[in-house]
């Protein structure tokens, strides 16, 4: 029952936290400020997913054997390679890194 | 159908199919953490948000209770405060258009539609999360139906393919120099309050450092 409980309570602040912003914001333009802030929300946001998602587990923050994959896909993303070969080649290098360590 | 909206058709499908493996280590471990294959799945179906979905159920896994686990999830989800307040000029109609088409705002899709001067096309960033959706949800099928006989999906690495998905997206954005610079202050202002703070906070905090854009 628990489990269905957060299932429910989590689609629904998920979707209010969705809508908040074209709710309140609605179409007024933003002040040009403002849009510069924005311009540079997409780099940060995702520069910080990928350094939390990779180096981070909860609380603590650790280095292992995924770090090495997304060093990896880092270069073959720099090279251009398509995203499907970059994801199986990163997931074959952390996954051979643990059956060896 | 309008262009932009089939275009994002065409630039979501590479999405899904990562999100399809994401999702399938979701199934596997959602099933592990006590999960039945329904709850999984309709998890995925009605969230549809990885970061917090792994949040949610790995707390109710560990017994960690209703609360924690709900407020951890949206916690992951708070960049989406952002990300929507950034859309929000990019939309338009009604607040109840707005608000359903505030639920299509995923990050990739998100990304996608930027078009790098603060404005965003709304029909590319709708028709990007349709292929992701059909791929997030038929993946958690596959792993909630795979999940006794996987296996901890950490010893197949599957676990890297949410950093290498925001790589890929973050990759397109550094080609302006100036947002390199951003980009980094970013990720150290993450790093730096993840020991001290809950999970998805680090990310909201560091789109702080976006208010250099204040300065030029």
């Amino acid at each position: 029952m628990t489990t269905w409980l957060a299932i429910g309570a989590l689609a629904v602040t998920t979707a209010l936290i969705k809508a908040f912003g074209p709710v309140l914001v609605g179409g007024r333009a933003l002040p040009p400020n403002a849009t510069k802030v924005i311009a540079l929300l997409p780099p940060v946001l995702l520069a910080a997913l990928v350094v939390t998602s990779t180096l981070s587990e909860g609380q603590r923050l650790h280095v292992d054997a995924s770090a090495a994959g997304v060093a990896v896909a880092g270069v073959m993303i720099w090279r251009r390679l398509p995203l499907l070969v970059v994801v199986l080649t990163a997931v074959a290098v952390t996954a051979s890194l643990r059956a060896l360590a | 159908m309008s262009e932009s909206f089939r275009r994002g058709l065409r630039a979501g499908v590479p999405f899904s199919l990562v999100g399809f493996l994401l999702a399938m280590s979701f199934g596997v471990l959602a099933v592990q953490a006590g999960f039945s294959a329904l709850q999984a799945i309709v998890m995925s179906a009605v969230v549809h948000a990885g970061s917090a979905q792994f949040a949610a159920a790995a707390i109710l896994g560990a017994g960690g209770g209703l609360v924690p686990s709900v407020l951890a999830g949206s916690l992951m989800n708070a960049r989406f405060l952002a990300m929507g307040i950034a859309v929000a000029p990019s939309l338009r109609g009604g607040p109840g258009r707005r608000a359903l088409q505030g639920q299509t705002v995923v990050d990739p899709s998100w990304a996608l539609a930027n078009q790098g001067d603060g404005s965003f096309d709304r029909h590319l960033l709708m028709g990007a999360t349709v292929p992701q959706y059909v791929g997030w949800v038929t993946g958690t099928v596959a792993g909630a139906f795979l999940g006794d006989v996987a296996g901890d999906p950490d010893r197949f690495g599957l676990d890297v393919v949410f950093p290498v998905f925001f790589l890929s997206l973050l990759a397109a954005e550094l080609r302006d120099p100036r947002s390199r610079g951003v980009a980094l202050a970013g990720a150290m202002i993450a790093l730096a309050l993840v020991p001290f703070t809950p999970p998805g906070v680090p990310v909201l905090a560091a789109g702080t450092a976006a208010l250099v854009g204040l300065a030029r």
